[in-house]
């Protein structure tokens, strides 16, 4: 099977976020790592290789620090990479993502492509769902098991309330990956040295600059939230107290 | 443990670092923090080597990781570095471990061995699947090692070996041992023997007792009347600066890694005091006693690495001389032992528990500012050096 996966460079976890100075996203000097739920496409897509052959493509967009999560992923196991490079990447939404990878790989032929189920810093949960629309596959989310049969796969997919579901698919198809479906490896140190020769090709915004649009998202400002402290005193006989404060919990404050 | 470690880095040193150097140390560093912190104050405590570690250190490639060929990783001396430098925030004795496997076992038979001997343990000790240890030192000759009493004999085709060896780390698990002899028959010339483990005469005991590097083994060596194949000498190896080679090696390793364990305390006692309170219900690092301690320890802690990157960077160039790395080991060491110190002042009584990895790391810091070469003899290579006149 030849998968396609795809991956998203984000500030790391416990980092101590800055605001940059027109306060629209973080400043940029901060550590990066790959966004946790793409490590586990990454993984699945390297388990599915190891059982049935094929090859596994890793890509991503953003500036050049991005590239450090196909060089990752390639010490891992994945066997060539395409970066979608530059800063215009940055903060673009979900649908023109979709578009420009699409673009990319207009000349080659998947039979699954991974995403994440989302991204640790946007989180929109969108990608790959917009570009199986864009590329008129079928798609199913937030998976936890693959099985490779005679017609396809069969997938898994968690829902709410500790429910599954359990989708027959044709392929190819995109399916986005649940966090913590499989044990992560780490990338040997001989695998570090041996990523150095494997093939990443390098895609301009100008290449796929046609495929997409105006940023359909725009984020007017972000803050830290303020905070505000505010003491009420309930008075009067303690039925009347009681019946006042199950009404603010649940009117108010709505826990109830 | 109560306590993530949260990196240190004050200086953006991470920009002088490569893409892969970076990897390399969030691999290592991953590593660590998922498979030897959850178990480490319990192996410190039973005095019980993590054996099970081993493996999955080889398969990620830590054995012999800049050598070339075998099987090894062939990673740059700064990568090697940044890789001890985790093993070490972990524990330095799981880094004495590895740092024995690779530069006192493997870079031996890999710089004075024959290809035979080569093909015979390089691959096996690469994967951990065989392990090493070095018999340099002795009881009666610690930091002059030229004054050693093993002796080896040539006797028809084979060496007969007699003497101890002291302070061997891994000496009992060891499948084979790198032992220093002067050979009789060739004017008690120094050189360097594979003596397989299991030989008759050959007796290994652990050291007891220690209040240190308590996840490693230690082990004294015995050789009565060993008896090797002229086979098993090194014949690449002659005169003191055999060994004394390895152990710039090991010397390079430790620079790096006395910064993980400083790096351990600091960010410890960083954290908790800022989580501590004391006085008027203020975090104690808001006072500026602990700041004094603090800010004492991340500026010894940021000289110390960029002395060590200098030092590895010049060892690729191939252009570190032992004086270079004796440098970075003696200043390293110290500087470590003494954040260790003062993080522990910091953490009061806390400090003393294993709850917190400082007094660990302390204890473990004692023998590293001893072993490959103590603070003071590496203060002699410096004199020497800058003099020109021998002290020793």
């Amino acid at each position: 099977m030849k998968i396609l996966v795809c991956m998203k460079q984000v500030p790391q976890k416990d980092a101590p976020l800055k605001l940059n100075e027109s306060g629209t996203w973080i400043r940029e000097d901060v550590s990066y790592e790959v966004n946790e739920p793409d490590a586990f496409a990454l993984e699945e897509s390297l388990r599915q290789k190891e059982k049935h052959g094929g090859e596994v493509v890793v890509i991503t967009s953003g500036p050049a620090r991005a590239q450090q999560v196909l060089r990752e992923a390639l010490a891992k196991g994945a066997d060539r990479a395409i970066h979608l490079e530059d800063n215009a990447f940055v903060g673009l939404d979900a649908f023109n993502t979709a578009r420009a990878f699409a673009a990319a790989i207009k000349d080659e032929q998947f039979d699954l492509i991974f995403t994440g189920l989302q991204s640790d810093d946007y989180g929109y949960a969108q990608t790959g769902v917009v570009l199986a629309e864009l590329l008129g596959w079928p798609h199913a989310t937030i998976i936890m098991h693959i099985e490779k049969n005679d017609a396809g796969i069969r997938v898994k997919r968690e829902l709410e309330a500790g429910y599954f579901q359990y989708v027959d698919m044709p392929l190819p198809a995109v399916l986005t990956i649940q966090s913590g479906i499989n044990k992560l490896r780490y990338a040997t140190l001989i695998g570090i040295k041996q990523a150095k020769n494997k093939p990443l090709r390098k895609v301009t915004l100008a290449e796929v600059q046609s495929a997409i649009g105006a940023n359909l998202q725009k984020i007017e400002r972000l803050y830290v939230p303020q905070k505000t402290k505010n003491t009420e005193f309930l008075e009067g006989p303690p039925a009347e107290v009681a019946k006042k404060l199950v009404d603010k919990l649940r009117n108010e404050v709505r826990v109830l | 443990m109560a306590i993530k470690f949260k990196g240190v880095d004050f200086i953006e040193f991470d920009t002088l670092l490569t893409d892969d150097e970076r990897l390399v140390r969030d691999t290592a560093r991953k590593f660590i923090e998922d498979n030897l912190i959850p178990i480490i104050e319990e192996c410190n405590r039973a005095g019980r080597f993590p054996r099970e570690l081993v493996k999955p250190m080889g398969d990620l490639g830590f054995f012999g990781a800049s050598l070339k060929g075998y099987g090894c990783a062939g990673m740059s001396n700064v990568e090697y570095g940044l890789v001890t430098q985790e093993l070490e925030r972990g524990d330095s004795g799981v880094r004495s471990f590895v740092s024995v496997q690779s530069a006192l076992v493997m870079y031996p038979i890999y710089a004075f061995g024959s290809d035979e001997q080569k093909q015979t343990w390089l691959p096996a000790l690469q994967k951990g699947e065989k392990l090493g240890c070095f018999g340099l030192t002795e009881p009666d000759f610690g930091s002059n090692p030229g004054g050693m009493r093993t002796r080896a004999r040539k006797v028809g085709n084979e060496y007969v070996l007699n003497g101890e060896k002291m302070w061997i780390t891994s000496g009992t698990i060891a499948d084979v041992a790198i032992i220093w002899a002067k050979v009789e028959n060739e004017d008690n010339k120094i050189r360097g023997f594979l003596v397989e483990t299991n030989r008759p005469g050959f007796k290994a005991e652990d050291i007891h007792g220690k209040w240190s590097l308590r996840a490693s083994v230690t082990s004294g060596l015995s050789l009565q009347d060993v008896r090797v194949p002229e086979s098993n000498l090194l014949p690449g190896s002659g005169g003191l600066k055999s060994p004394l080679m390895c152990l710039n090696q090991a010397r390079y390793g430790i620079a790096w890694g006395a910064i993980g364990a400083a790096m351990a305390c600091y960010d410890c006692a960083l954290q908790y005091s800022l989580l501590r309170k004391q006085f008027r219900d203020q975090p104690i690092a808001s006072h500026q006693l602990v700041q004094e301690k603090l800010s004492w320890m991340i500026t010894e802690i940021t000289k110390a690495q960029l002395l060590v990157l200098q030092v590895g960077r010049l060892k690729d160039q191939g252009k570190a001389e032992h004086y270079h790395i004796s440098m970075a080991k003696r200043n390293n060491v110290w500087m470590a032992l003494e954040c260790a110190r003062l993080s522990r002042d910091i953490l009061g009584a806390n400090g003393v528990a294993d709850d917190y990895p400082i007094m660990r790391h302390m204890m473990n810091l004692e023998s590293v500012k001893t072993y490959e070469g103590t603070q003071d003899i590496h203060t002699l290579i410096i004199g020497a050096r800058v003099t020109g006149i021998d002290a020793f």
